[in-house]
């Protein structure tokens, strides 16, 4: 796996390359119960509870942790090149779906060579204070306890005057 | 007052103050005159890298030096791994499913 964080340009690339055709990975993206087997780094688990993959539809799903704790995440699909390219906006929500911004925006490639398929991720972030974010609730096996220290910390910081 | 260290680092002005001083301890006349901005406003930027303990000052003779923090500046490095983690372990589970699906493919 390609590993690349530009602070600069606020994005982070990714690739990888998997040993299945393009039409077998571009499945594994697009389709909720496909998804839900491997989106959430263990211990989490991912469960999509509504996902329609087309241009302006969205997949709405939640990492849960093992103690049960939800974080719900949405993702706009703004833009589809059937198994070739698709982009998403992403953004953390609140159980009814209202979005917490800023989110960030994701471009995934996916292309076959030889039986194999490379897929090509950036994902542009306005702020590497969302980026932190992300990873905190993406990662950490987050107790209730633990999601809510870090919504303060993160509203202290907001309150802070930019400079 | 405690500061967040990715703040710090998101304004362009700070981050090419880092890559100065990532070289050589300087004074904050010379690194103020690496920049357009006013001395006041480059003053500022080191006051709140010194908040992050990201730079710290250093008298030498009559002079304040600024010099990096070299071991906070790795903490941004670990916390990025942690990202690294994250789509590692996904992948992993995706290259899983992929053979299950691959397996069922050739069965059915």
């Amino acid at each position: 796996m390609e590993f690349i964080v530009d602070k600069e340009t606020k994005t982070v690339s990714i690739t990888k390359e998997f040993d299945a055709s393009r039409d077998m990975v571009w499945d594994a993206y697009t389709k909720p119960e496909l998804l839900d087997q491997w989106w959430a780094p263990k211990p989490m688990t991912s469960r999509t509870t509504a996902m329609d993959f087309e241009v302006g539809g969205r997949r709405f799903y939640a990492m849960v942790s093992p103690e049960g704790a939800e974080r719900w995440v949405v993702q706009k699909y703004t833009s589809i090149t059937p198994k070739t390219n698709f982009k998403i906006f992403n953004a953390f929500a609140d159980k009814d779906e209202n979005l917490e911004l800023p989110g960030s925006d994701w471009d995934l490639s996916f292309s076959e060579q030889g039986g194999k398929t490379k897929v090509s991720i950036s994902i542009y972030n306005e702020s590497l204070e969302r980026l932190e974010r992300m990873i905190e609730y993406g990662f950490r096996e987050g107790t209730m306890a633990q999601l809510q220290n870090l919504e303060e910390l993160l509203a202290h910081l907001t309150q802070e005057p930019n400079t | 007052m405690k500061r967040d260290i990715f703040q710090a680092i998101a304004d362009p002005t700070r981050r090419a103050i880092i890559a100065l001083i990532a070289i050589q301890a300087m004074t904050p006349n010379a690194i103020a005159e690496h920049f357009d901005t006013s001395r006041q406003a480059v003053s500022k930027h080191l006051r709140i890298l010194t908040e992050c303990e990201l730079i710290k000052q250093e008298q030498k003779g009559r002079e304040i030096y600024y010099q990096l923090e070299i071991e906070k500046m790795k903490e941004i490095d670990k916390w990025l791994e942690q990202y690294r983690k994250i789509w590692e372990t996904r992948f992993e589970q995706l290259g899983e499913v992929l053979k299950v699906m691959k397996k069922q493919k050739s069965e059915g």
